[in-house]
């Protein structure tokens, strides 16, 4: 359903993209996964016909993106990072004009504006003017302004970018209901939890190329196995010999003593069986934890460099604990 | 490919009803979208409304004061067709500013990626300008006739008089799209757009006769697209019009010379602007 080629883009002397290959398979979902400036919003550009590949080619619907845009633009539903919905039009006008503009009857556009609006929790603030939107109810009216026309084709670039973590989740919740409804959907993301939580298949891009591609458990796989993580009650010289049989690789230790990590090869059972054997070496255990790998480690081990930089971090979005408080 | 899977309630993909009928529809509901912006913020219509007013009494009463007019008459008669020229003149900027708002805004991508008719993004702007500019004319017109101006021809060549200045303002609103579009910003759209409507609008008849000014300056008035609309409206209005007796053809067939400057007007900058808008958006 969506499918690119070679694609090559450069502005000025950086190269944004340097030949990238896509394929969306119909009613999949891709996530692209990749640090800022990595290249993802540059594809999003060119696929949805709002820039032209230097080189290579692409193809939504069946129809080439440079060649047939029109065609192309009549498939597809564009959630761009920037809002690209009118700041001085209320949520519903916003609606009814891209309805309009997508080629709707007057009337047929205020009906499917409502739906919208219904769908996506606006309803009250429906006749509100965008000024007054919060940053999440702002997201949803444009990811509702990507759907008027019901498109199989749905673009989204960063979706929740930005976003506090109530909202996040909740973007989360509306992108699986449209998943339900059976669109091909592509999904740009920085947040590697986000890609395992929505993508079908996730392709990490970086410095403009694609370098892995697969599922998200093949992609952990890929990186290696799982940790394991014991907190001790007290420091303990015998509690790394006692780990010795279980792990694959050296036992970290830490500072104090009582932290000690260490690879392992399988997760299951894993625990009882380190509890036991430190138990029965006398030593007494706070916390055991076997963590599969996350994809955060996967985006260290394939480009060596965290997925998002440190000086960026703070305020582009929700920690995982944050998230895990978000959703209880 | 079909789209059937995604249709559980109302409305499916509506059959596309392509040519004159989907592009004024799409005109239309961008005209709307722009009226809209003007409704919610006044102070961007103050350009149209309190300036006018402003203007034609400051001019009426303190230039009119000091100005003795070749050929006889009062300054109120001969004022007002050349306020509603410099106003007009001036609040055309309106048409760059908002283009050069919409291209630095995410809403223009929104356009980009709908099936639509991408001038309509030009026209649509462009109409609301011409709505504006019609308020603008009505406002000057009545504080005019609150000043004692009276027009004093037929009620058809009267209306001629108000349809030529529309006509301008609207010729004129393609040549201020195309500022928008070279310009980085509305505020640098803003301040580009005041340094050439603003002599545009003063070296003419607009406000005071040409008669005496320098020689270079009263040829480039003589000829200036804004002094053959004002002449055109006070011939047409039986206003005075000292500027009748230059020997300059535009003055000596002012009606004509509005058109033609007009049709020159929209002849070059509306296919340009549609060139500019063509090139901004494609990256």
């Amino acid at each position: 359903m969506i499918r690119a080629e070679g694609l090559k883009k450069r502005f000025g002397t950086t190269v944004a993209l340097d030949g990238v290959d896509l394929d969306v398979p119909t009613g999949s979902i891709l996530g692209v996964l990749g640090p800022n400036g990595a290249g993802k919003t540059t594809a999003v550009r060119i696929l949805t016909t709002l820039s032209q590949p230097d080189d290579g080619s692409a193809w939504v619907a069946g129809h080439d993106v440079v060649r047939d845009a029109p065609a192309v633009q009549r498939s597809i539903g564009v959630t761009a990072q920037d809002a690209t919905v009118d700041g001085l039009l209320t949520g519903r006008q916003n609606l009814v004009m891209v309805g309009r503009l997508s080629g709707l009857r007057r009337a047929e556009a205020r009906v499917r504006a409502d739906e919208l609006l219904d769908q996506f929790d606006l309803t009250d603030a429906a006749d509100r003017v965008l000024k007054g939107y919060s940053g999440g109810m702002r997201r949803r009216l444009d990811l509702a302004a990507g759907l008027v026309t019901r498109p199989p084709v749905l673009f989204l670039d960063e979706p929740t970018t930005g976003l506090d973590p109530t909202s996040r989740v909740r973007m989360w919740e509306v992108i699986r209901g449209l998943v339900a409804e059976g669109v091909t959907l592509l999904l740009t993301t920085q947040y590697l939890d986000e890609a395992d939580e929505l993508a079908d298949r996730i392709v990490v891009i970086d410095h403009g190329r694609v370098i892995a591609e697969g599922t998200a458990a093949e992609l952990k796989t890929a990186t290696g196995g799982a940790r394991l993580e014991v907190t001790l009650s007290q420091p303990s010289d015998t509690a790394a010999a006692a780990l010795e049989p279980f792990v694959a690789g050296p036992v970290h230790v830490s500072h104090d003593g009582r932290r000690l990590r260490a690879p392992v090869r399988s997760g299951s059972g894993l625990a009882t069986t380190v509890v036991r054997a430190l138990d029965a070496a006398g030593v007494g255990v706070d916390d055991v934890e076997v963590h599969q790998p996350s994809l955060d480690d996967v985006f260290f081990s394939l480009t060596g460099h965290p997925s998002v930089e440190p000086d960026e971090a703070p305020g582009t979005g929700p920690s995982p604990a944050e998230l895990e408080v978000a959703r209880s | 490919m079909t789209v059937t899977a995604l249709s559980p309630t109302s409305t499916a993909r509506p059959p596309r009803s392509p040519g004159v009928v989907r592009r004024a529809c799409d005109v239309a509901a961008l005209t709307g979208r722009n009226l809209i912006h003007i409704a919610r913020e006044p102070l961007q219509l103050s350009d149209v409304t309190v300036q006018p007013v402003l203007f034609t009494l400051l001019f009426v009463y303190v230039f009119g004061a000091g100005v003795v007019l070749p050929g006889g008459g009062t300054y109120a008669d001969f004022a007002i067709a050349g306020l509603l020229a410099l106003n007009l003149t001036t609040s055309a900027m309106g048409t760059a500013v908002g283009l050069s708002t919409d291209l630095n805004s995410g809403v223009i991508d929104r356009f980009r990626t709908l099936p639509m008719w991408r001038p309509a993004v030009l026209v649509g702007r462009s109409l609301a300008d011409l709505l504006t500019a019609t308020v603008c004319m009505a406002i000057v017109a009545v504080t005019g006739l609150c000043v004692g101006w009276r027009p004093g021809g037929s009620v058809g060549s009267t209306l001629a008089g108000f349809g030529l200045f529309l006509l301008f303002a609207y010729a004129l609103s393609w040549g201020c799209a195309c500022l928008g579009m070279v310009s980085k910003g509305p505020e640098s759209a803003q301040g580009v757009g005041l340094v050439i409507l603003f002599p545009l609008a003063i070296v003419s008849n607009a406000l005071v006769p040409t008669q005496r000014m320098p020689t270079v300056l009263r040829t480039v008035a003589d000829w200036n697209p804004v002094s053959a609309v004002t002449s055109a409206a006070r011939q047409l209005w039986h206003n005075p019009n000292p500027s009748a007796t230059i020997h300059a053809w535009p003055m000596q067939h002012p009606v004509e010379a509005s058109l033609l400057w007009c049709a020159v007007l929209l002849l070059v900058f509306a296919p340009l602007a549609t060139a500019l808008y063509r090139r901004r958006t494609t990256e």
